[in-house]
């Protein structure tokens, strides 16, 4: 049975489901799947009291790999599904994970807006740059010149910087986690779900199958952890970091204290609601 | 002129106060006791082009805002030109004779009133024309005058006493220059209803919205869209006072969506669109039907397609609303056939929807949207709430592992849903196929069992149809079957065509989808012929009524963005007379 009290020691095995994941040996989603798995029971979350909210694609099926509650969705919708969540159950945990495709292709629309609500979630996108799902193409942060079978001929568009997108929108807490580090990573997670407001973490994920450019080899060279004297308090200095190619720096590039989208509208409700029918009598004898 | 309806037109310039005008008389003669439907259209654009508003009154209910004019007040050369075809032949014609002189015209009464002179001259209150044309109006009907002054205290009161009393003074200014002109006697007499109920004034997206707060609905997701805003500003205003809140969502697929996430999480959440928004959010339909979550869709339709005419009229959603979307996707369609029925078939909406959990979209349009109507005071005592059937722990739906099956194959389809925060309800709300424990799966076996079982709670959701709207003489061998706003012309034309001697019957189903089998079949079968009227060009529900019944239907289509006349259903009742016995 699952205990009731938030101070319970729990193990990994009551956060993991019996469904086996679907994705390809070798997956960077893998590591994201420990590390999350971890980060809820450092937290000691209850299971009942979680939901995994996903869209579509490879790394979207993590809800079915989680024994708390979960909603996968539709691809790009993971946001409007979270701040519907979020808004009606404001006592719940969420975590919102999926991919680039999701986050920034189709759902980049949603993305914008719950950055600048400050909708109390954590996001853990897990960013392949491809979609793998749909057998290799180009996604939003494929480099120029990335060749698939959508861009035989090597992708002409730049690609999205996740980083300074969550900034420039208003994300109250931005960070950059590898998949093949992931103990730093659970870290991360942790650190997202205590932030109070969205907590964006952009994960390097490779995708073994498809994408022969962003693999584990290339970002174990890459990456470095942000310097001891950064200021995550400093959004031009974040700014700076996440603009940076080489390295690629990991770790929390920027958090700021703000007033969350629930708690805003929380503070609108009347601290003593009235009843339905005495709202609705009130309104007839206007209206009469 | 003695007793019956009084139909008065106001129309002018856009944003030039011809609405608040006609609001102002209506709001007063509904207090006063009589019965009252408006109509009003004006352009998308917020100031310039032509706005219109009629009034119609009368001593017994009302289904239309009347076909033909007893009075046309016209503001402008332009009003004039454009609505003095549908003055009466013995009408009364009033005009700002500072603005224009209209042409004489044998047979009617011309009335000319220099509302803007005595405004400027007389009262030295520009602003007042509208106050001076409300104080005509009043004044042709013998409206009493307590009412007005009251009304324009309490829309004046927060500026103050000077502003109240120069609009006292503009209402006595235009009663006192018909008084004049007609020896004291009110040139119209108007009997006020008999019916001594309590009654409220209210448009049909307020009626809807009161509707969604007493179905318990406390979350409204929405993105702003003529004519459906103002449910969603109204709702604004009053979720937070009961614990609730309005989301302004990024665009419909998102309004959607949170809907979608807010059901999950156990609570009544809604949105309300038009079409150009129910095309986006169709996406979120499919999702909703294939994980089974409760959601309230209102729809206040208007001429399409794409942006068409924002804020014309048209029943031209249907089949977007009865088969939008990809795959086999079950979901309600509902239409409230009056202002009164917008209140309770939004209750009916959420009930089905929480039943069911599937979709259920709410077809309103924008006569009904937008017309104000003196209706009954709802008794919320007749308000009876269904809600979704829980998981019980241990109890049905568990599997016998204890693994909560959250998709269960039930006999009615209906399986116990389970709430965030319920332990041991732990489910994955997928759009993908899925297994009785809500994981993937793409069997055929699977698909087809999941399919029925999804289809088996629509056929249960149709037993379950409010009761159609019926009117008219049961043997009559001529049937009309319509729905939403166009009802009231159907009902009128049935009246009319009863004076003439001609029996005949209406239908309005208030489920369109799943059709009503129980309900339609007897009508059907009992009818030689069938007239279904519609606004839209090509007949949408009467292609669900010929698919399924296989019957020859007379339609009648009005497709030019205003409401279909009566007469128009009345010629259609005396055409098809001669196939009749």
């Amino acid at each position: 049975m699952l205990g009731d009290t938030a101070l319970t020691e729990r193990t990994i095995d009551e956060y993991r489901s019996d469904e086996k994941p679907t994705w390809c040996p070798g997956c960077g989603d893998f590591g994201v799947l420990n590390a999350a798995y971890n980060a809820l029971r450092d937290k000691g979350y209850d299971p009942k009291d979680v939901v995994v909210v996903s869209g579509i694609g490879c790394s979207s099926r993590i809800p079915f790999f989680v024994a708390t509650y979960g909603f996968h969705g539709v691809h790009g919708r993971t946001m409007p599904v979270a701040t519907g969540l979020r808004v009606a159950r404001p006592d719940l945990h969420v975590l919102v994970m999926g991919g680039d495709g999701d986050a920034f292709a189709i759902g980049g629309g949603h993305f914008l807006h719950a950055a600048r609500r400050n909708l109390d979630v954590t996001y853990v996108i897990m960013d392949n740059s491809i979609y793998g799902l749909t057998k290799g193409q180009t996604s939003p942060t494929s480099g120029v010149g990335f060749t698939t079978k959508t861009t035989p001929r090597g992708s002409v568009e730049r690609s999205v910087n996740p980083l300074l997108l969550a900034l420039a929108a208003g994300a109250t807490f931005v960070a950059r986690g590898f998949s093949g580090q992931p103990r730093e990573l659970a870290d991360l997670i942790v650190r997202g779900m205590e932030h109070k407001g969205i907590a964006v973490i952009d994960v390097y994920s490779p995708c073994t199958t498809f994408n022969k450019v962003n693999t584990f080899k290339f970002y174990r060279e890459m990456v470095a952890p942000l310097p001891p004297e950064h200021d995550a308090r400093d959004l031009g200095e974040a700014m700076a970091r996440a603009r940076s190619e080489d390295p690629l720096y990991l770790g929390v590039f920027y958090q700021e204290d703000a007033p969350t989208f629930e708690d805003g509208l929380r503070d609108q409700r009347s601290s003593d609601p009235a009843d339905g029918r005495e709202l609705l009598e009130e309104l007839f004898d206007r209206f009469s | 002129m003695g007793g019956g309806d009084l139909v008065v037109r106001i129309a002018g310039e856009s944003g030039e106060g011809v609405i608040s005008t006609g609001e102002l008389v209506a709001q007063a003669a509904a207090r006063a006791g009589f019965e009252l439907l408006t109509f009003k259209t004006y352009p998308a654009e917020i100031k310039g082009g032509h706005a219109l508003i009629q009034l119609r009154l009368s001593d017994r209910r009302l289904y239309t805002q009347g076909d033909r004019l007893d009075v046309l007040l016209a503001f402008n050369q332009e009003a004039y030109d454009r609505n003095i075809s549908d003055l009466k032949e013995d009408g009364l014609l009033i005009y700002d004779s500072g603005e224009f002189s209209p042409p004489s015209e044998e047979g009617r009464r011309r009335y000319a009133v220099p509302l803007s002179e005595i405004a400027r001259t007389q009262l030295k209150f520009e602003l007042g024309k509208n106050v001076v044309a409300v104080g005509v109006v009043a004044a042709l009907f013998d409206l009493p005058k307590e009412q007005l002054a009251r009304l324009l205290q309490e829309k004046f009161g927060r500026k103050g006493d000077d502003v109240v009393s120069k609009n006292l003074a503009a209402l006595e200014a235009g009663i006192r220059h018909v008084r004049e002109q007609t020896g004291g006697r009110p040139l119209f007499q108007v009997r006020t209803s008999p019916d001594t109920r309590q009654v409220i004034v209210v448009s049909g997206n307020q009626a809807l919205a009161m509707g969604a707060i007493a179905a318990g609905c406390r979350y409204y997701f929405g993105y702003p869209i003529t004519p459906a805003t103002d449910i969603m500003e109204f709702l604004a205003a009053q979720l937070p006072r009961v614990g609730g809140s309005v989301v302004q969502a990024e665009d419909e697929i998102a309004a959607a969506g949170m809907v979608l996430g807010a059901s999950y999480g156990g609570v009544r959440a809604m949105t309300a669109t038009s079409g150009p928004g129910l095309s986006l959010m169709v996406e979120m339909l499919g999702l909703g039907a294939m994980a089974e979550l409760p959601a309230v869709v209102v729809d206040v339709q208007r001429a399409g397609p794409s942006t068409g005419m924002p804020t014309k009229q048209e029943q031209g959603d249907l089949k977007l609303a009865v088969s939008g979307g990809h795959g086999d996707l079950p979901r309600v369609v509902l239409a409230p056939t009056s202002v009164e029925d917008c209140f309770w078939q939004a209750i009916n909406a959420f009930n089905l929807a929480e039943q069911y959990q599937m979709p259920v979209i709410l077809l309103s349009d924008t006569v009904l949207a937008t017309r104000t109507e003196r209706i009954p005071r709802p008794d919320l005592s007749r308000v009876e709430l269904t809600g979704r059937v829980l998981y019980q722990p241990a109890g049905e739906g568990d599997g016998r592992d204890g693994r909560f099956k959250r998709y269960a194959l039930t006999s009615t389809g209906i399986s116990p849903m389970s709430v965030p925060g319920q332990a041991g309800g732990q489910y994955v709300a997928t759009g993908l196929e899925h297994s009785e424990m809500g994981r993937p799966r793409y069997d055929p076996e699977t698909h087809q069992r999941m399919t029925e079982k999804r289809f088996r709670k629509l056929e249960m959701a149709a037993l379950e149809a409010p009761p159609a709207e019926r009117h008219g003489d049961p043997r009559a061998e001529i049937g009309i079957i319509t729905w939403g706003s166009t009802t009231g012309a159907a009902i009128e034309a049935v009246d009319l065509a009863a004076e003439e001697g001609i029996a005949a019957e209406a239908l309005a189903p208030r489920m369109l989808w799943p059709l009503p089998a129980q309900q339609l079949a007897e009508f059907v079968g009992s009818k030689k012929v069938l007239i279904v009227p519609e606004v839209n060009y090509g007949g949408q529900f009467a292609d669900l009524l010929a698919a399924r019944y296989r019957r020859e239907l007379v339609r009648v289509n009005d497709y030019g963005g205003v409401p279909i006349r009566v007469e128009r259903i009345l010629r259609a009742i005396e055409e098809v007379r001669q196939h009749v016995g």
